[in-house]
């Protein structure tokens, strides 16, 4: 298939001619145990047609019956996302002419979803700090995953060019909740971190409710851009393009950058945006053309006589409602008012992956500042060195609790704090046993230290002149020589309180 | 009833993926009129019955669901036991038309 592609324009320049208007459509694969509307396992993968039955394989005679926890699953989403939830809804058959689903029809919902009209924000990092914006959503409606198709022949493997096709309908029937946005109008340099935050934060979601496994590489969580571009300062919206494929976070800010830079070429060059359906390339960052959407609207969607209405009692959702668990978000803003973060510490905290262990290491005893100094610096480093994340680092934070709760008490220094996290990473055990082991205690015989500091004394009289003229500021030189000789083992604090006494 | 076109029945000729000649579209679109004609006899039935909701279920039925449990699946000998061919334990169907 081939179509005249005009030049790109660099996004920067095409945002001081044009605004971009997204839509988002985001398919989460439930992780219930069954399919939609037959008991068989809703499992990735697998052998060929292993996980089929006469229901998903549409077989005359099979009558498809709604999974009650995938219904639970939806409305829970729902309401994560501040949905209304449908008094009552219908299923519809969506019928199309594409073999990946055996009965030529998918079922879906239509014009009633089980959730609509619902909100959401996401965070971006802007010049100055976090910037928030608020995310609509049309609708979040139930409908079942299609079969996989092998394209066989041909020289690419794909349809193009392809023999004939093999299906494995193993996938065919697993739930999908298929959420929409509302048409998303952000300041254009915004729109591709906008939409990324967005399906980042859908997969927090998700994974928060426990309702999937939302593994972009595995395709359960999938999402679709929809863009549009408008000339600055006008309201009437263009003709969109709608890139499937998108398999990654980096991938749909990609994906929003390029179609940028390509409507704005087409519409620079007098052209006219087909609206179409694209592919995204994860190795080239950029999309070719699928199928024309002339005939998109021609789905000839009915309700489907086989499935009964769902219509849950208010008294079932708000059960729901009440099992909802605190969402990624909140959590986040209430963490970072009760540690007293900046904004900056805490995008730092969370960009490292380091929330949850920051948490965990306040439960056990420290405070957030200390917790947060200890992962984001001294841990976070030594996780670089391993390429591993954070959370895979072999210390739990009741172990970094306890060092600082052991620097906090004068046993051990900063310094000696860094031997002891060496030791417990090495796998010596706790860090009370690294500390005994080690023989890592400060040094608070008195005698020994008072000998230390007269021998410095001794050894840098130029230093001690200066002192002894009021320049205190000096004494650092004494310290250093001090903790020099003690091997890191004293502490600091009372090092240059003798010193002081000695000489002042 | 309004007529079908010749021009209709290619288009979703087209979206149904049959290839249809000249002599096939000359005589469906005649042919699909008079079916409709005989089913809108039925539409028939609603004339001056008033405020008519359309009905999508014939019982008053709602909320029937399935426990989230295992039931037993096909073997893919029996899946594939009516598929017209089959290789690598998939189903082979004929190239799929027109889009990458
Ligand atoms: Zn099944």
């Amino acid at each position: 298939m081939t179509t005249v592609e005009v030049g790109l324009v660099p996004f920067e320049e095409a945002l001081t001619r044009y605004e971009p208007v997204m839509g988002l459509e985001v398919h989460v694969e439930l992780s219930t145990a069954t399919k939609m509307f037959c008991g068989c396992p809703a499992l990735f993968g697998g052998e060929p047609n292993t996980h089929v039955c006469p229901v998903c394989l549409g077989l005359p005679g099979s009558l498809p019956v709604v999974n009650g926890a995938a219904v639970e699953s939806a409305i829970r989403i729902g309401l994560a996302l501040n949905c209304r939830i449908a008094e009552v809804c219908r299923f519809a058959r969506k019928n199309y002419f594409y073999p990946d689903m055996p009965k030529n029809y998918q079922i879906s919902q239509y014009d009633e979803p089980i959730a609509f009209d619902g909100w959401t924000e996401v965070e971006v990092e802007g010049p100055d700090g976090p910037e928030r914006y608020r995310v609509e959503i049309e609708r979040a409606h139930m409908e079942e995953d299609t079969g996989k198709s092998l394209h066989v022949g041909g020289s690419t493997g794909r349809i193009h060019g392809a023999e004939y096709s093999l299906l494995d309908y193993n996938r065919a029937g697993i739930p999908l909740i298929e959420i929409v946005t509302r048409p998303i109008a952000v300041p254009g340099d915004r729109a591709p971190a906008v939409a990324r935050a967005y399906v980042q934060q859908l997969r927090d979601l998700v994974l928060a409710l426990g309702v999937s496994d939302a593994r972009m590489d595995q395709g359960s969580l999938r999402a679709d851009v929809n863009l549009s571009l408008r000339p600055v300062g006008t309201a009437a919206l263009g003709t969109r393009s709608e890139t499937k494929n998108v398999n990654s976070f980096r991938s749909v800010e990609r994906a929003v950058r390029f179609e940028v830079s390509r409507h704005a070429g087409i519409l620079d060059a007098g052209g006219r945006v087909v609206q179409e359906t694209r592919h995204f390339h994860e190795d080239t960052g950029t999309t070719s053309p699928g199928r024309e959407k002339s005939d998109a609207e021609d789905y000839r969607y009915f309700p489907d006589p086989d499935l009964a209405p769902v219509a849950p009692s208010r008294e079932w959702v708000d059960a729901l409602r009440a099992t909802l668990p605190e969402l990624p978000a909140e959590r986040r803003r209430r963490l970072q008012a009760e540690w007293g973060f900046s904004d900056l510490e805490m995008r730092d905290t969370a960009g490292a992956g380091a929330v949850d262990l920051v948490a965990a290491t306040v439960a056990a005893g420290s405070s957030a500042q200390t917790a947060r100094k200890w992962w984001l610096s001294e841990l976070a480093r030594r996780a670089n060195e391993q390429a591993v994340e954070l959370s895979a680092l072999k210390i739990t934070p009741e172990d970094v609790a306890r060092i600082q709760a052991l620097v906090d008490a004068g046993a051990i220094n900063d310094k000696l704090a860094r031997q002891v996290f060496d030791g417990v990473l090495a796998g010596e055990g706790s860090p009370d046993e690294v500390v005994a082991a080690r023989g890592l205690a400060v040094v608070s015989d008195e005698g020994a230290l008072t000998e230390a500091v007269d021998r410095a004394i001794e050894a840098n009289p130029d230093v001690a002149a200066k002192i002894r003229d009021g320049k205190v500021a000096a004494a650092g030189a004494l310290i250093g020589a001090v903790m020099k000789e003690m091997r890191g083992q004293a502490d600091a604090a009372r090092v240059r309180e003798l010193i002081l006494a000695r000489l002042t | 009833m309004p007529e079908i076109t010749r021009d209709e029945v290619a288009r979703l000729a087209g979206l149904a993926r049959i290839q249809l000649g000249d002599a096939e579209l000359d005589r469906l679109a005649p042919e699909l009129t008079k079916i409709l004609d005989a089913v809108a006899t039925v539409s028939q039935a609603l004339e001056g019955a008033g405020e008519v909701q359309p009905m999508s279920h014939p019982t008053p039925l709602r909320n029937v669901f399935r426990a989230d449990e295992l039931r037993p699946t096909l073997s893919p000998e029996q899946a594939l036991a009516g598929a017209p061919a089959s290789e690598g334990q998939r189903f082979l169907v004929p190239r799929i038309l027109g889009e990458e």
